[in-house]
């Protein structure tokens, strides 16, 4: 699933110094639940989006697993709190071992 | 919401009482800023058989309809992404993207897909948005053709629909038209496979009244291409023409067919007034 | 309105063809059970109680492939979702870092059909939240 896969990330670009922040991200991936059969009848093998983090300037906001239940093209929202100026870094963990980054800074003033 | 009265197709298929049937009073915007007409008078040409248009939209549930309000949460938008990187990436033997051309589909695009399928003069022919998109491939870039509703070019169409967005549909149904519009309306009616049904017996005789547990909406395709919750990708005009037509147990035609051309641009015809929504959400 | 009794038999008779299901519903080895795993083992014999985490769902979902919900767990470090009547019930499990403006989340899940949803919340003291939502899912009118 390495090609087709974009990361899409919804973050304020500025925020106060303690501000908490709504975040929506969507990574386009079709998380191939492994329950599903071919047109012959063979188990479709799993090759889902495993895992999704977002930190802030390397501490943790969220940190989830994902199983085959969550729906295709995953989807999260989620708040953050914005202590000072620097990066979001948002991190999908692919079954088949690929990682997919995506950073927003957000300004602090 | 409002339960229009139960009809015998109703009364035998499974009917939740918390899931009304009809279409519901909510209003459509899009990002706080497009307004849409998801409700109008209908088009003349339609002579009485409806009395108002309705956007497939009100058949929805609150959360699938919500899901059209904001581009991020429309996941038909990740596919107009991955359309706009290839409008600018170069392909075929004129080593030519869209762009070069086109520039920003955000001006030169404006307007399209309210007005297709439209007559090309020159080629002598209706032409959908998809065939004109494979004209341009072919004779302009060198390139091949997209299979009709193929992913590249289903989202390419929902792209280009995208920046019609609010505009009405206003096809034009005279003229050169007019002869492909008479084919397509003779489709509309025709009862089609074994359990004989036309268009019109579903969406026209029977908008609002379930199907299994599911609503019959007027069938309009201002909406598409459609991101469809139940296949997660978007859905064209004619694969979803297909869908229907197969489910009447008939043989049915091909995307890009002339029969489906003709028949998009027929059903486009009956929405002409609502706004384009393309790439919509729906069940 | 005119509808013949032979029409409305032809219609039933489609419409019970055209169920298409979003998972099977033959069950698997799920690989990956083990990290959200079924509601028992995360509680590990502790009790939950009830009244402050929230869990939202629609009552009636219209399609069993995207249906949204949300937790909401004020002090919790981590909430568990599960799909009881799935072929496994693991849906997600959120856990809370340092940074994170509330205990809160939204996503979108595949539900195989009607079924109780539970979420299941850790709080910082170690104690368990619980809530369960059952959502009916509609199967559609027309496989498309």
């Amino acid at each position: 699933m390495a090609s087709g896969v974009k990361p899409r990330v919804k973050a304020p670009k500025k925020a106060s110094a303690g501000e908490v922040v709504t975040i929506k991200t969507l990574i386009s991936h079709k998380m191939e639940s492994g329950q599903r059969k071919d047109s012959s009848g063979n188990v479709i093998p799993r090759s889902i989006i495993n895992r999704f983090t977002c930190d802030f300037n390397g501490q943790n906001v969220v940190d989830v697993v994902l199983a085959p239940a969550i729906s295709t093209n995953p989807y999260f929202e989620f708040e953050a709190t914005i202590p000072e100026a620097g990066d979001l870094k948002f991190t999908w963990y692919d079954d088949d071992g690929d990682v997919y980054e995506e950073t927003k800074s957000v300004a602090v003033g | 919401m409002k339960f229009k009265a139960m009809t015998a197709i109703a009364a035998l298929l499974f009917a939740p009482a918390a899931f009304a049937g009809g279409a519901d009073d909510d209003t459509l915007v899009v990002n706080g800023d497009i307004e849409m007409t998801t409700k109008a008078p209908a088009p003349a040409h339609l002579d009485g058989a409806l009395d108002e248009i309705i956007s497939g939209w009100h058949f929805r549930s609150d959360e699938t309809q919500q899901l059209q309000t904001d581009d991020f949460e429309n996941q038909g938008m990740i596919f107009v992404d991955q359309a706009m990187d290839i409008w600018n990436t170069a392909e075929g033997s004129e080593g030519k993207a869209c762009a070069d051309c086109h520039d920003d589909p955000a001006d030169s695009m404006t307007g399209v897909a309210a007005t297709y399928p439209k007559w090309n003069e020159d080629a002598g022919e209706v032409r959908t948005v998809q065939m004109q998109v494979n004209d341009c491939r072919v004779n302009r870039m060198g390139a091949d053709a997209w299979k009709y509703d193929a992913t590249d070019a289903i989202s390419m169409e929902a792209m280009i629909a995208s920046h019609s967005r609010g505009m009405p549909v206003n096809v034009a149904i005279d003229g050169p038209a007019a002869e492909a519009w008479e084919k397509g309306k003779e489709i509309y009616y025709t009862r089609y496979g074994q359990l004989e049904l036309a268009c019109a017996s579903c969406h026209e005789e029977n908008y609002g009244n379930y199907i299994r547990a599911d609503h019959l909406s007027q069938g309009h395709i201002n909406g598409f291409p459609t991101y469809r919750l139940k296949n997660a990708k978007l859905n064209g005009a004619h694969s979803r023409f297909k869908g229907c037509i197969r489910d009447t147990r008939a043989e049915t035609f091909s995307p890009g067919s002339d029969e489906f051309i003709a028949l998009e641009l027929y059903v486009k015809s009956r929405g002409n007034g609502l706004s384009v929504e393309g790439p919509s959400v729906r069940n | 309105m005119d509808f013949t009794r032979r029409d409305t038999l032809a219609l039933g008779a489609g419409a019970t063809a055209m169920a298409l299901l979003p998972l099977s519903a033959v069950a698997q080895a799920d690989p990956n059970a083990e990290l959200v795993g079924a509601p028992d083992e995360f509680l590990a014999g502790a009790d939950a109680g009830t009244g402050d985490l929230t869990l939202t769902a629609p009552e009636i979902a219209e399609n069993g492939n995207t249906v949204p919900i949300s937790i909401d767990a004020p002090g919790a470090v981590e909430v568990r979702v599960y799909a009881l009547g799935n072929p496994t019930p693991g849906v997600a499990a959120f856990r809370f870092g340092p940074l994170a403006g509330s205990q809160a989340a939204s996503t979108r899940i595949r539900l195989a059909g009607t079924q109780d949803v539970q979420a299941i919340a850790k709080m910082a003291d170690g104690s368990y939240q619980t809530a369960m939502k059952t959502v009916k899912v509609t199967i559609g009118g027309c496989g498309g």
